[in-house]
C-alpha cells in the first residue's frame, strides 16, 4: 500500500478541475506534436532543451570516461610499444594509398573541369565520438558528442573509415542526434559502382542488412558489387562507399528482384565517425532547391589532407547533374522510376528537393 | 513539521525523477535493452499516488516532454502518454492506494499498457511503427518493478519519519 508522504487532501478542490487540466494539456501535446512533424517551427526549442538535458549525458558517460582513462594511464609499456608500431605500419601504408589517391583527385579535378561538372569539392571534416548511451533499441539512432557549437546541421553526413554510417536528425548545442543508414526510416540513392545503375537502398532495422527494392528483376547486379552514393539527394555526396551486394534473387514473376546488402560502415562497432561538410558550388539550373550551405569555414576549404581514410571511388556516372536524372539512366533500371516518382513505402531520398530526403530520413522528426 | 516535511518531499521527488531519467540513457547490455523497465513514469505514478499535491497533471506531462527530448522522439509523444496516465492516477488515487499490492500491480500493468499503447499510436501516425512483440516487454518489467519500488519507498519514509 503507499501511504502519503506529505498531504493527503485532494486536489481536486484547487484549480481548475482535473478535467480541464487533462483536456487543456492534452491539446497542448498534440498542437506541439503536429508543430515538431509538419514544421521545424519547434527546432529552437529542441535546441534549447536538448542542451539544458546535456549534463545527463555527461553523467552516464562519465564512468565509461575515467574506466577509459584508468586502464589508459596504466597500460604497460610493451603493449603501448607494440600498439605504437602497428600505428606507424599502419600510417605506413596509409600513406601509400593517399599518394594514389592524391592522384586521382587530381585526375578526377581535371576530368570535371572538362565536364564542367560541380560536385561536391573541397570538404571538410571533424571527428565525432558516439557518446555511450541508449536511446530507442528499436530504432538505429546515436548520439555523437559534437552539436551547433562546432557547426554540426541537420542532415549532415556522417561517415567512417569504412563508408557512410548515417546523416544527423537533431542537433542541439553540445551534441547531435544521427540517424544509421540501417535505421527502418532512412533511405539512401545509390549507384552501382560497376555500371552506374541508380537505385535507393532502404535500411531494414538490422545492423547488417540494407534492402534495395527497386532493382528489376533483370538489372544488372551481382553478389559482391559495390554500392556508392549517387549523390541525387542533395544530403550525401556522389561516390563514397555505402554498401555491398550479398544476396540477389531472381523471381521471374515477379517485376522487381530481391536484393540485400551489407553496410560497409561499422555501424555497431565504430565508436567515432567523421563529419562531413561539403562545399557546393552553385548547381546548374535543374528545379532544386538551394543546396544547404555548409556553415561557416566550410567554403573556404579544399583541405584535401583530413580527407576520410577511405579514398572516393571515382564516380562513373554524371554527379551532380540531378535534374537530368531520370532521363540518362541506363535502360533496364528501376532507379529511375523510383527516383522520378517515390512510392509511397522509401520515406526519403527523392531527388526533388534535399528537403524532402531530409524530413523522410529523420523520420518526419 | 509539516512544511519541513513538503520541503524534504520536493528534494526527494526531484532526486528520484533526476535517477530515473538517468536510468533511461544509462547503456545497457544488449541482450537486455529491450527490457528497460520505465522508471520514470514509475515514480510519476508513485508520487501521484503519494504526494499528488505536488506530482500534479502539469509536472507528469514536463516529465514526458524531457523523456521525448532525451530520447529523441517528436516532442509531445511521450509527454501524452504520461499525461494520461497521471490522469487516471489521479482519477483512481484514493482508491488504488487503499488496494492490495497485488491489486496495484495489476492496476499499474493496465496503466503501462495504457501507456505503451499511446507511444504506440503516436509512432504510427508519425512514421512506421515497430511492431515486434518485443516493444511491450517493458509493460511487464516495468509492473514487475512496483511491489520493489512501493517496498523500498515505504522503508524509506518508515525510517524518515522517526
Amino acid at each position: 500500500m503507499v501511504t502519503l508522504s506529505s498531504d493527503s487532501r485532494p486536489i481536486i478542490a484547487r484549480g481548475p478541475s482535473l478535467g480541464a487540466r487533462f483536456f487543456l494539456l492534452a491539446l497542448v501535446s498534440i498542437v506541439v506534436m503536429v508543430l515538431d512533424t509538419r514544421s521545424g517551427h519547434l527546432e529552437a526549442v529542441r535546441l534549447w532543451l536538448g542542451t539544458a538535458m546535456s549534463p545527463l549525458y555527461v553523467v552516464v558517460q562519465a564512468p565509461f570516461d575515467f574506466w577509459g582513462w584508468l586502464t589508459g594511464s596504466f597500460a604497460d609499456r610493451a603493449r603501448l610499444r607494440a600498439e605504437n608500431e602497428q600505428l606507424r605500419e599502419e600510417l605506413r601504408t596509409a600513406r601509400v594509398k593517399l599518394l594514389e589517391f592524391e592522384a586521382l583527385v587530381l585526375e578526377n579535378q581535371r576530368l570535371r573541369a572538362i565536364r564542367e561538372a560541380s560536385a561536391g569539392i573541397g570538404e571538410r571534416t571533424l571527428i565525432a565520438e558516439i557518446i555511450r548511451v541508449d536511446l530507442d533499441p528499436f530504432r538505429h539512432r546515436v548520439r555523437i558528442d559534437k552539436g551547433a557549437r562546432e557547426g554540426v546541421f541537420k542532415g549532415q553526413p556522417v561517415l567512417d573509415a569504412h563508408g557512410i554510417v548515417g546523416q544527423v536528425t537533431r542537433v542541439d548545442h553540445y551534441s547531435a542526434e544521427v540517424i544509421l543508414i540501417s535505421d527502418s526510416e532512412h533511405a539512401i540513392p545509390v549507384q552501382v559502382n560497376r555500371n552506374g545503375i541508380r537505385t535507393i537502398a532502404v535500411g531494414t532495422g538490422e545492423a547488417d542488412k540494407l534492402n534495395l527494392p527497386f532493382l528489376t528483376a533483370d538489372a544488372d547486379v551481382a553478389p559482391g558489387d559495390l554500392l556508392v552514393s549517387s549523390g541525387l539527394d542533395d544530403v550525401f555526396p556522389a561516390g563514397y562507399p555505402v554498401a555491398r551486394v550479398f544476396e540477389v534473387k531472381r523471381d521471374p514473376a515477379a517485376t522487381f528482384a530481391a536484393v540485400e546488402a551489407v553496410p560497409l560502415a561499422q555501424l555497431d562497432r565504430s565508436r567515432e565517425v567523421l563529419l562531413l561538410w561539403v562545399a557546393k558550388e552553385p548547381e546548374p539550373a535543374d528545379g532544386t532547391e538551394e543546396p544547404h550551405g555548409a556553415p561557416g569555414d566550410a567554403s573556404e576549404g579544399t583541405s584535401r589532407d583530413d580527407a576520410p581514410a577511405t579514398p572516393r571511388p571515382p564516380a562513373n556516372t554524371p554527379v551532380g547533374a540531378a535534374g537530368a536524372a531520370p532521363a540518362d539512366t541506363p535502360p533496364g533500371s528501376a532507379g529511375a522510376r523510383a527516383a522520378d516518382a517515390p512510392d509511397p513505402s522509401p520515406p526519403a531520398a527523392a531527388p526533388e528537393s534535399q528537403d524532402t530526403a531530409q524530413r523522410g530520413a529523420s523520420g518526419a522528426g | 513539521m509539516p512544511a519541513d516535511q513538503g520541503v524534504n518531499s520536493r528534494w526527494l521527488i526531484a532526486g528520484t525523477l533526476l535517477v530515473s531519467l538517468l536510468l533511461a540513457i544509462v547503456p545497457l547490455p544488449e541482450p537486455i535493452r529491450v527490457l528497460r523497465p520505465e522508471f520514470l513514469l514509475l515514480f510519476v505514478i508513485y508520487w501521484s499516488l503519494s504526494a499528488p499535491r505536488i506530482m500534479g497533471l502539469t509536472l507528469a506531462w514536463a516529465c514526458g516532454l524531457l523523456m521525448d527530448v532525451l530520447v529523441g522522439t517528436v516532442l509531445g509523444q511521450h509527454a501524452l502518454g504520461f499525461l494520461l496516465v497521471a490522469y487516471i492516477t489521479h482519477r483512481q488515487q484514493l482508491r488504488v492506494r487503499v488496494f492490495p499490492l497485488l491489486h496495484q500491480t495489476f492496476t499499474v500493468l493496465m496503466l503501462f499498457a495504457v501507456y505503451e499503447f499511446v507511444v504506440f499510436w503516436i509512432d504510427g501516425i508519425v512514421g512506421p511503427a515497430i511492431t515486434a512483440w518485443q516493444r511491450w516487454l517493458p509493460v511487464g518489467t516495468s509492473a514487475l518493478l512496483w511491489p520493489v519500488l512501493v517496498g523500498t519507498m515505504e522503508s524509506w519514509n518508515r525510517r524518515r519519519r522517526h
